[in-house]
């Protein structure tokens, strides 16, 4: 099987997966979601420049088959833009959730102390 | 290398300095930290106006961040479109400002002037920089910004709507690296001088690639402008944000225009291929939809922050009417009236806390209650900021509204953009008409449970927090004043904007074609 195929069917997966929990009602799976869709655009920017094997980065003018090296900068500024944002937004549920007394994304009051009995409802 | 030759790069700087500084003085020496905050945004003020006199005389400043050369390092573009966007921020963030420290909610917690400062610095980068990518991270520096400041204050109802507003964008910044990714791809380059140049050279078999990639560019640049559908975090977020910040945060929705109106004349204009022009056939439609769905929401909402919250969505959505044609004359009159609408509707939220602030129980709802200070003082205000709003004479947004139906009488299906402002201009007077009577003439006779509130209602509360609203409805009659002036900068910006070639020209160099 071709390196293509594996890395487009896993950010496909991801895609996927990360969608479907970003559309849950609850805030734990949406970060999850939202976590699972930046590892699937981060692998994709790295794909941006192609997939090459065992070619060096450019340090000699000499040298003529080399990586790209500019979608590894822009997925490093990507991991950490996502990083603080996924950082802030689980600090930001934890807070919603205990102020609130709600985990619902859509910030209905629904008491949700551990309990999962009404995960089944509205979903 | 003069002191003017590094002007581009001030108003990015300057914040970058001033928030660290507030951050450490404001907890010992906040009279300081607030000095610090109004020299920085008088600072930038000062810049921008400079900048707009240099962009003015035509003169494109391309400057070159450590000094590598334009498609491979990243650069910074003031020309006229960026200095009109730079004088609106820092003319804004002076009124936003003003009003927080007047209104002491800036001390409500201890971050609200680095974020304040941190929000300008991604905004300014994002109206200054040439290099798609860095207009991403600047997105990214006012949105981790902005959603500091929609929750200074605190409470229950600020946080649900913050991890409303936080998904959806970050959803957004995905798909926008999604598209970058693409973009890269297919055309080798980030700048969007260069991308431009180069994306008539993308291969037949990649054009839906390129059309894919171009539709996702602009649906998230539609998300952070609030287009119908994808307007849906808006109302709530504004709604609950404290009003000093839901005033600066009047620009945030023009931040998407800003980069429809950079971005797709440059990079995805004529000899694009599958994605020359590719937004067009969505933004049109849903431009109208959005005017609609605005001034609706301006009929039906409960309280006048809502109101205001629904007012810039019906704004935004006539702005792009008038961008969406993508011609000179319907970009010029859709720049006067952006210029127009952040400012008018930033006056409607402070203008709305004015009045929340002395209603005490009755808040800001748009319901009949007792009698408050200075009710003359501040219908008054009311009124002239819903006549600007809503586009009436004599103010700058009847001139705004009378140029862009002008100016949509090139596009073919103009009657429709004229049937779609105009009854929404109505339906928004009478949706403003009927809060004001509600809020300012119905006042109950005093019973039981309302005088008890009534009491509560210091009768002369200090007149400070009427300073900002006036000084953004003076800035509104100066619009209306200098209408020729303006009207003929914002035509030659919008000259400027589409002229690609000249644009690359002076980002790349003479060599390039």
């Amino acid at each position: 099987m071709s390196y293509e195929f594996l890395l487009s069917s896993a950010i496909g997966v991801l895609v996927a997966a990360g969608i479907f929990l970003a559309l849950r009602a609850r805030t734990f799976q949406v970060v999850l979601g939202l976590t699972l869709f930046s590892y699937a655009v981060n692998l994709f920017l790295f794909a941006s420049g192609r997939l090459v094997l065992n070619r060096p980065p450019i340090w000699d003018k000499a040298i003529s088959e080399y990586a790209d090296p500019l979608p590894q900068a822009l997925v490093l500024t990507a991991i950490v833009i996502t990083f603080g944002m996924t950082a802030f937004v689980v600090i930001l549920a934890l807070r919603s959730f205990l102020e609130t007394g709600s985990d619902h994304v859509d910030g209905d009051n629904v008491p949700c102390d551990g309990d999962d009995s009404d995960m089944g409802k509205g979903e | 290398m003069s002191v003017l030759d590094h002007l581009p790069v001030m108003p990015v700087v300057i914040p970058a300095l001033a928030a660290p500084l507030t951050l450490l003085l404001m907890r010992r020496h906040p009279g300081w930290a607030i000095a610090i905050a109004g020299v920085s945004c008088l600072a930038m003020l000062a810049i921008a106006l400079t900048l707009l006199g240099r962009a003015g005389e035509g003169i494109v400043h391309v400057y070159e961040l450590g000094d590598w050369s334009a498609p491979f390092g990243i650069v910074l573009v003031a020309d006229r479109l960026s200095a009109i966007m730079l004088v609106l921020a820092a003319s804004l963030a002076l009124i936003a400002l003003l009003h927080a420290v007047l209104t002491g909610v800036d001390r409500k917690g201890w971050h609200f002037h680095p974020l304040f400062q941190f929000q300008l610095m991604g905004l300014n980068g994002a109206f200054l920089t040439g290099d798609l990518f860095n207009l991403f991270v600047f997105f990214e520096v006012l949105l981790i910004a902005s959603y500091g400041l929609l929750l200074h204050g605190q409470g229950p109802a600020r946080l649900k709507a913050g991890v409303q507003y936080v998904v959806v964008n970050l959803v957004g910044s995905s798909l926008f690296l999604v598209a970058l990714g693409l973009l890269y791809a297919l055309t080798g380059t980030l700048n969007m001088a260069d991308m431009g140049m180069r994306i008539a050279d993308v291969a037949p078999a990649d054009q839906g690639l390129l059309r894919i990639a171009a539709l996702l560019l602009a649906s998230v640049f539609a998300i952070k402008a609030a287009v119908v559908p994808l307007h849906l975090w808006l109302p709530r977020t504004y709604d609950v944000a404290t009003p000093a910040v839901a005033g600066l945060f009047a620009i945030m929705t023009k931040v998407g225009v800003y980069s429809l109106i950079r971005v797709v004349p440059q990079v995805f204009g004529e000899g694009a291929g599958a994605a020359a022009w590719a937004p067009e056939p969505f933004l049109w439609p849903a431009a109208l939809v959005t005017t609609a769905v605005g001034f609706a929401g301006v009929f039906v909402a409960r309280t006048l922050s809502e109101q205001a919250a629904y007012a810039i969505i019906g704004s935004t959505g006539t702005l792009l009417i008038a961008v969406a044609g993508w011609q000179p004359e319907t970009l010029g009159a859709a720049l006067y009236y952006l210029v127009h609408s952040t400012i008018a509707g930033a006056a409607l939220f402070l203008v709305s806390d004015v009045v929340a602030r002395r209603r005490a129980g009755f808040s800001d709802n748009i319901s009949s209650g007792t009698d408050f200070a200075d009710r003359q003082v501040v219908g008054l205000m009311f009124m002239a900021v819903a006549i600007a709003v809503t586009g009436l004479p004599p103010l700058s947004g009847f001139i705004g509204k009378l140029l862009i139906l002008k100016s949509v009488t090139v596009l073919p299906d103009w009657g429709w953009a004229w049937g779609v402002i105009l009854v929404t201009t109505l339906i928004g007077v009478i949706g403003f008409a009927r809060a004001g009577s509600a809020v300012f003439w119905k006042v109950a006779e005093s019973d039981g449970e309302g005088e008890a509130e009534c009491r509560g209602t210091p009768e002369s509360a200090p007149r400070a927090d009427l300073a900002a609203p006036i000084i953004a409805l003076a800035l509104l009659a100066a619009l209306s004043a200098g209408a020729g002036w303006a009207t003929a900068y914002g035509d030659n910006a919008a000259a400027q904007v589409l002229d690609r070639a000249t644009n690359a020209r002076a980002v790349l160099g003479e060599g390039a074609p």
